[in-house]
């Protein structure tokens, strides 16, 4: 039993180190690559443009329960007027960077550790290296450095509908003041607090771009089955691994920022 | 025996208790095709890919004679042509120039047209590779690895899961176009005797060491009798039963 467990501690740490290497070789590769701004823009593309729909659609509603939720709850103590507060310093500290990394994990991120893992089984990657193309280069470091721009953008989007999501139920619903609703957001939400946001969201960008794309990029090594069922399998792993990253991430990255 | 100019010598590959290649000896002439046979799994693909450089050899060199250390440029033609199937024909030519050479559009152009039609593929050009046959990938495969001028290309079994007719024609199109751009080429292949009619030389890996290395000729004249099982397996597999 404690073998094993250690046995899982190491194949954890090992594979912690392995993805380290992974995202530094791949964030160096950038300048290294050709025709780097294309592929840069083709990435922004498929991480960010294509996610904007959905994060628009989750902000929105994200916005409305949270104003109807936190209406309630401030409409025990009599506080309604606080509801803009809440609702804001909730969605840009922790929700928006959260779900809006998740919404982009569940789009972009399976779909990225799909496509490197086919290309991987159709010996793309083996292809890349005998035309000394690095792999990393060309497949993984334009997505990783988009992720880098796309993550903080789509949060603001996120934020910015989430706190219109709010006013809806808040003030034209249920009738909480709107004046109040946006003057207590005006004196409540400081830069830092955006700041913060967006610090987590880069973080999220980058752990689960690189968590994506490490298991698309080994999935001859870590699937347990070869071929489209090894694709299927490391693309389900991603998305966990993915999820699992942002929360536990958003916990430390809170812990340090709040102590700031 | 022709002057030898790639020289393979004590090449070694092991994955884990299973030695793949055990200290090998090959010499291979430039302007030759050197074809590799054997039974499946016997590290027929290793070989290529230890030459490649896609797998590190655990010992062992490869180099041209006289020139230690030096290795010619080779190309590597896939089983499954591994052409990038979001990019056109056109895109998926001119790859290895416009990654990694500095070179201008139109340069670029000239040279990826050129190898279009010298391999037939200009009503290709700005298909991708799922709109086209078999035959057609395989030349656009071949188009890509000749891109940059290689004096070496390795195909890792060019004809597997062809028709008997497509891998003939395969077959020709291999030697023609080796005849046309004076490459060398280093074949993995299954397709005993079919193969025999386009190789200068035959190389039989089994158990980790070459048993035989030769011409066709030399290889239909006196077969190791080792061999004669893999070369004929209908004669092999009925005296098994008598």
């Amino acid at each position: 039993m404690i073998g094993r467990i250690g046995r899982k501690g190491i194949s954890f740490v090992s594979e912690l180190g392995e993805l380290t290497l992974f995202s530094t070789s791949s964030l160096g590769s950038l300048l290294k690559g050709r025709h780097m701004l294309e592929k840069l823009v083709r990435a922004i593309y498929e991480i960010g443009v294509r996610c904007v729909p959905i994060t628009l659609i989750v902000g929105l509603f994200t916005g409305l329960v949270l104003g109807l939720q936190l209406y309630y709850v401030l409409n025990k103590f009599s506080s309604e007027s606080l509801l803009g507060q809440a609702v804001a310093l909730s969605i840009i500290m922790e929700i928006g960077p959260v779900f809006t990394a998740i919404m982009i994990v569940g789009q972009a991120g399976s779909a990225l550790s799909a496509e490197i893992g086919i290309q991987r089984n159709a010996e793309q990657v083996d292809a890349l290296k005998t035309m000394q193309i690095n792999p990393l280069g060309f497949l993984v470091s334009p997505r990783l450095y988009a992720a880098l721009i796309c993550f903080p953008i789509l949060t603001a989007f996120f934020d910015i509908v989430g706190i219109f999501g709010g006013h809806l139920t808040g003030v034209s619903m249920l009738g909480v003041d709107g004046g109040a609703y946006w003057n207590r957001i005006y004196e409540s939400v400081s830069l830092r607090n955006v700041r913060d946001g967006f610090i987590k969201s880069l973080a999220f960008g980058l752990i689960t771009t690189a968590i994506c794309a490490f298991q698309g990029y080994f999935t001859h090594t870590k699937a347990s089955v070869p071929g489209a069922r090894g694709v299927s399998q490391t693309t389900t792993r991603a998305v966990v691994l993915s999820s699992i990253a942002i929360l536990a991430s958003d916990y430390l990255l809170t812990s340090f920022l709040l102590e700031k | 025996m022709k002057s030898s100019n790639l020289k393979i010598r004590g090449l070694s590959k092991r994955f884990d208790d299973l030695v793949v290649l055990d200290a090998i000896d090959l010499d291979i002439p430039l302007d030759s095709h050197t074809t590799v046979i054997g039974k499946s799994g016997i590290g027929k693909s290793v070989l290529l890919k230890c030459l490649s450089g896609l797998l590190t050899a655990d010992s062992g060199e490869v180099s041209l004679d006289g020139a230690p250390g030096k290795f010619p440029q080779c190309a590597y033609m896939f089983q499954q042509n591994a052409l990038f199937d979001s990019q056109t024909v056109w895109e998926n030519i001119a790859l290895p120039l416009s990654e990694k050479e500095r070179i201008s559009n139109k340069d670029l152009a000239q040279r990826v047209n050129s190898l279009v039609e010298q391999l037939d593929l200009e009503n290709a050009v700005d298909k991708y590779p799922a709109e086209i046959s078999g035959g057609m990938k395989k030349r656009v495969a071949l188009a890509r690895a000749l891109i940059t001028n290689p004096e070496i290309i390795l195909f890792d079994e060019p004809t597997t899961g062809l028709d008997p007719e497509r891998k003939f024609a395969v077959f020709d199109m291999i030697r023609s176009y080796r005849e046309r751009f004076g490459f060398t080429v280093i074949m993995v292949s299954h397709d005993v005797p079919e193969v025999f009619r386009i190789t200068d030389q035959v190389a039989w890996l089994d158990g980790g060491k070459f048993k035989f290395w030769g011409t066709p000729e030399e290889l239909n004249q006196s077969p190791p009798s080792e061999l004669e099982g893999f070369l004929n397996p209908k004669l092999s597999s009925q005296s098994s039963v008598a």
